[in-house]
C-alpha cells in the first residue's frame, strides 16, 4: 500500500498553515518530514492519519492495505500518549481490545511486540515508573501491535535526551532491517532524518511548502553517525533550511 | 591564582572559620508530614480542658456538657440498641440519596463534557441550581414525593448531585486531549474511548468532587431528618435539643463527626485502590 498527498493546503482561520503540499510514500520506505517549528508538520501529519481534514487538496491510498492489518495508519506520537493507569502490556492490549480476537491471540501479539521492543521484563510496570526512552517503546510496541501499513511518527524522539535517542534511533533501524515497514518520519532534527530517511522533504516556513525532497541512497543499516556522505547531505538540509528557521524563529507564533 | 591551583591538589578542603562557612539550608517546610497522633491529640487536650473546665467551675455547666456524660449517654446509647435504630435509616438515607445524587451527577457531568448540546443546555442550568440553599427546597419536597423516605432521597439526591455535576465536567474537560487523539487514531470505538480514557482520566478530579458531595449529604441528612422523622441522627438532635438535653445533643453530634469521619476516610481508601496508577 502506498500513499500519496496531492496538492494539499490547510488554513487556521486566517492563518495559512500549509501550501500545495504533494508528496508521495512508496511502500516500505522511510519519508523524513523537516522543516522549522511551527511549519505545519505535525498538521500535514494528522491530515495524513486522518485526525484532521485539509481545506484544500486530499491523500490517498494506493492499493489495498494487508488485510492483517488492524489498523492501516498508526502514530507514534511526541508525548507517548500513554495511559499512565494501565501497564505497559495494559497500554498494548487497548489497541487490540476493540478487534475480536482471540485472548489468547492477543496476550500472544503483546507479548511478541514486547520482545521485538525489548519490554518483556516490564510488562506490568506502570508508565511512571519508566524512563522516557522506555516509554517511546511502549508506545512503538503498541504501534507494531496492530500491524501498521504506515506508521505516522510525529517528532517520536524529541522530548528524549541525546543518549536515549541514539539508542532508539538504533532500535528503530533494528525493526526496520528485520521487517521493513513504510513510515512518515516528521522531526526538526536533521541528524534523525539523514540517519533513517530513505528521502527526505524539506519544508518550508509557515505556511510550509515543499522545498525541496532529497534521495539518500545508502542502506539504513551502514548508516552510521558521523558518516561524512551524511553529514554531507545533512549540511546541505541545513542550508537549505537554515533562512527559513531564522526567519520563523523571529515570527509571532499568533502571527 | 596560586590559592586556584591549591584546591585542585589533593589537599584536604580548608574549613578554617574564617573562610568557609557550610551553605544555609533552605529549601524545608511547604510539605506537611501526617501525623495521625498530633490529630488524636488535639482532640484530647481540648476534651481534658472542657471536663477539666466544667468541674472546676471555670466553664458554666449550663454552656457545655459534661464529656464525661456524653460518653455515659453514648455507651447507654450503644446498649439500648437505640444506636442502631437511629444510625440505620440515616446512613440508608445516606446511601440511597446519596447515590443517586452521584450517579447522576456523574452521568450529567460526563455528557457536559463531552457533548457541546448538552453542555450548552445544561450548565446554566447547574449553575441556576448550585447556589440555591437544598434545605429551603424541603417544604417543596414535602409535598412532591410525601412526607416520608422519598423527600429525603430526594434532598441528599439534589445536593450531591451539583458539586458532582460540576467536579465531574471540570474533570472531563481536563483529561488530557492528546490521549483522547491516541485513542482515535487507533481506530478506537467512542464508547471505549469513553469508558478506557475519558472515565479514569476523570476519575481523580471526581473523586475529590464526591468528597464534597458527600460532606453536603450529610448536613442535608441532618436537615431532613430535622424536618419529620420518627428515627435518625437529625431527629434525635432535634429532640435533644428541644428539650435542652445538652448530654445528648452532643452525642448526636460526636455520632455525626464520627460518621463523617468515617466516610472521609472510606473516600480516602477508595482514592488510594482506584488511583494507584499515580505517584
Ligand atoms: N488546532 C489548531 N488551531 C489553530 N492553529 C493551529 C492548530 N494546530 C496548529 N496550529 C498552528 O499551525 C501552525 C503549524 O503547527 P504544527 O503543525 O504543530 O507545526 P510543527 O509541527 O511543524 O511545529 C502553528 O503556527 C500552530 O500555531
Ligand atoms: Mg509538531
Amino acid at each position: 500500500m502506498d500513499l500519496a498527498v496531492e496538492g494539499l493546503g490547510h488554513r487556521y482561520g486566517g492563518t495559512e498553515v500549509l501550501r500545495d503540499i504533494s508528496l508521495e510514500i512508496p511502500a516500505g520506505r522511510i519519508l523524513c518530514v523537516v522543516g522549522p517549528s511551527g511549519c505545519g508538520k505535525s498538521t500535514l501529519l494528522r491530515m495524513i492519519g486522518g485526525l484532521e481534514r485539509p481545506s484544500a487538496g486530499r491523500v490517498v491510498q494506493i492499493g489495498e492495505a494487508p488485510a492483517t492489518s488492524l489498523n492501516p495508519l498508526t502514530f507514534v506520537f511526541q508525548d507517548f500518549a500513554l495511559l499512565p493507569w494501565r501497564s505497559v502490556a495494559g497500554n498494548v492490549s487497548l489497541v487490540l481490545e476493540d478487534n475480536a480476537l482471540p485472548r489468547a491471540r492477543r496476550d500472544a501479539i503483546i507479548a511478541d511486540v514486547l520482545a521485538r521492543t525489548r519490554l518483556s521484563d516490564f510488562a506490568h510496570a506502570l508508565p511512571r515508573q519508566l524512563s522516557g526512552g522506555m516509554k517511546q517503546r511502549v508506545a512503538i510496541a503498541r504501534a507494531l501491535a496492530v500491524d501498521p501499513a504506515v506508521l505516522l511518527m510525529d517528532e517520536p524522539l524529541s522530548a528524549l535526551d541525546a543518549q536515549t535517542r541514539e539508542l532508539l534511533m538504533e532500535d528503530l533501524i533494528g525493526l526496520w532491517s528485520r521487517t521493513p515497514f513504510t513510515a512518515i518520519y516528521v522531526t526538526h532534527n536533521l541528524a534523525e532524518a539523514v540517519r533513517l530517511g530513505h528521502r527526505i522533504a524539506v519544508l518550508s516556513r509557515r505556511p510550509g511548502q515543499v522545498r525541496e525532497v532529497v534521495e539518500i541512497d545508502m542502506p539504513l543499516a551502514d548508516r552510521q553517525a558521523g558518516d561524512p556522505e551524511l553529514e554531507a547531505v545533512q549540511a546541505r538540509l541545513w542550508d537549505l533550511m537554515r533562512d527559513e528557521a531564522r526567519a520563523a524563529d523571529a515570527e509571532l507564533l499568533d502571527g | 591564582m596560586a590559592d586556584a591551583t591549591d584546591s585542585h591538589g589533593s589537599k584536604p578542603p580548608r574549613t578554617d572559620a574564617a573562610a568557609s562557612r557550610e551553605i544555609r539550608f533552605r529549601g524545608g517546610g511547604f510539605r506537611p508530614q501526617s501525623n495521625r497522633w498530633a490529630g488524636i491529640a488535639v482532640f484530647i487536650v481540648l476534651i481534658a480542658l472542657v471536663e477539666i473546665g466544667l468541674r472546676q467551675g471555670w466553664i458554666s455547666a449550663l454552656t457545655l456538657p459534661r464529656p464525661s456524660a456524653v460518653g455515659a449517654t453514648l455507651w447507654q446509647l450503644w446498649e439500648s440498641g437505640n444506636l442502631t435504630r437511629h444510625l440505620f435509616p440515616s446512613l440508608s438515607r445516606l446511601a440511597v440519596g446519596g447515590a443517586m445524587g452521584a450517579l447522576a451527577g456523574i452521568a450529567i457531568g460526563v455528557a457536559i463534557g463531552l457533548f457541546g448540546l448538552a453542555r450548552a443546555g445544561l450548565v446554566p442550568l447547574v449553575a441556576a441550581i448550585f447556589p440555591i440553599p437544598k434545605i429551603a427546597l424541603l417544604p417543596l419536597f414535602v409535598i412532591w414525593f410525601g412526607i416520608g423516605e422519598g423527600s429525603k432521597y430526594a434532598l441528599i439526591a439534589l445536593g450531591t448531585f451539583t458539586p458532582t455535576v460540576v467536579a465531574t465536567f471540570g474533570a472531563v474537560d481536563n483529561v488530557d486531549r492528546t490521549l483522547i487523539r491516541m485513542g482515535q487514531s487507533f481506530g478506537l470505538t467512542w464508547w471505549s474511548i469513553v469508558r478506557k480514557i475519558v472515565l479514569p482520566g476523570a476519575m481523580p478530579g471526581i473523586l475529590s468532587g464526591l468528597r464534597v458531595s458527600l460532606a453536603i449529604a450529610i448536613i442535608l441528612l441532618v436537615a431532613a431528618e430535622m424536618l419529620g422523622a420518627q428515627a435518625g441522627i437529625g431527629a434525635y438532635i432535634l429532640e435533644a435539643g428541644s428539650l435542652y438535653d445538652l448530654d445528648r445533643l452532643f452525642a448526636g453530634v460526636v455520632i455525626l463527626s464520627a460518621l463523617g469521619v468515617t466516610l472521609s476516610w472510606a473516600m480516602g481508601l477508595l482514592e488510594k485502590r482506584v488511583l494507584r496508577w499515580r505517584a
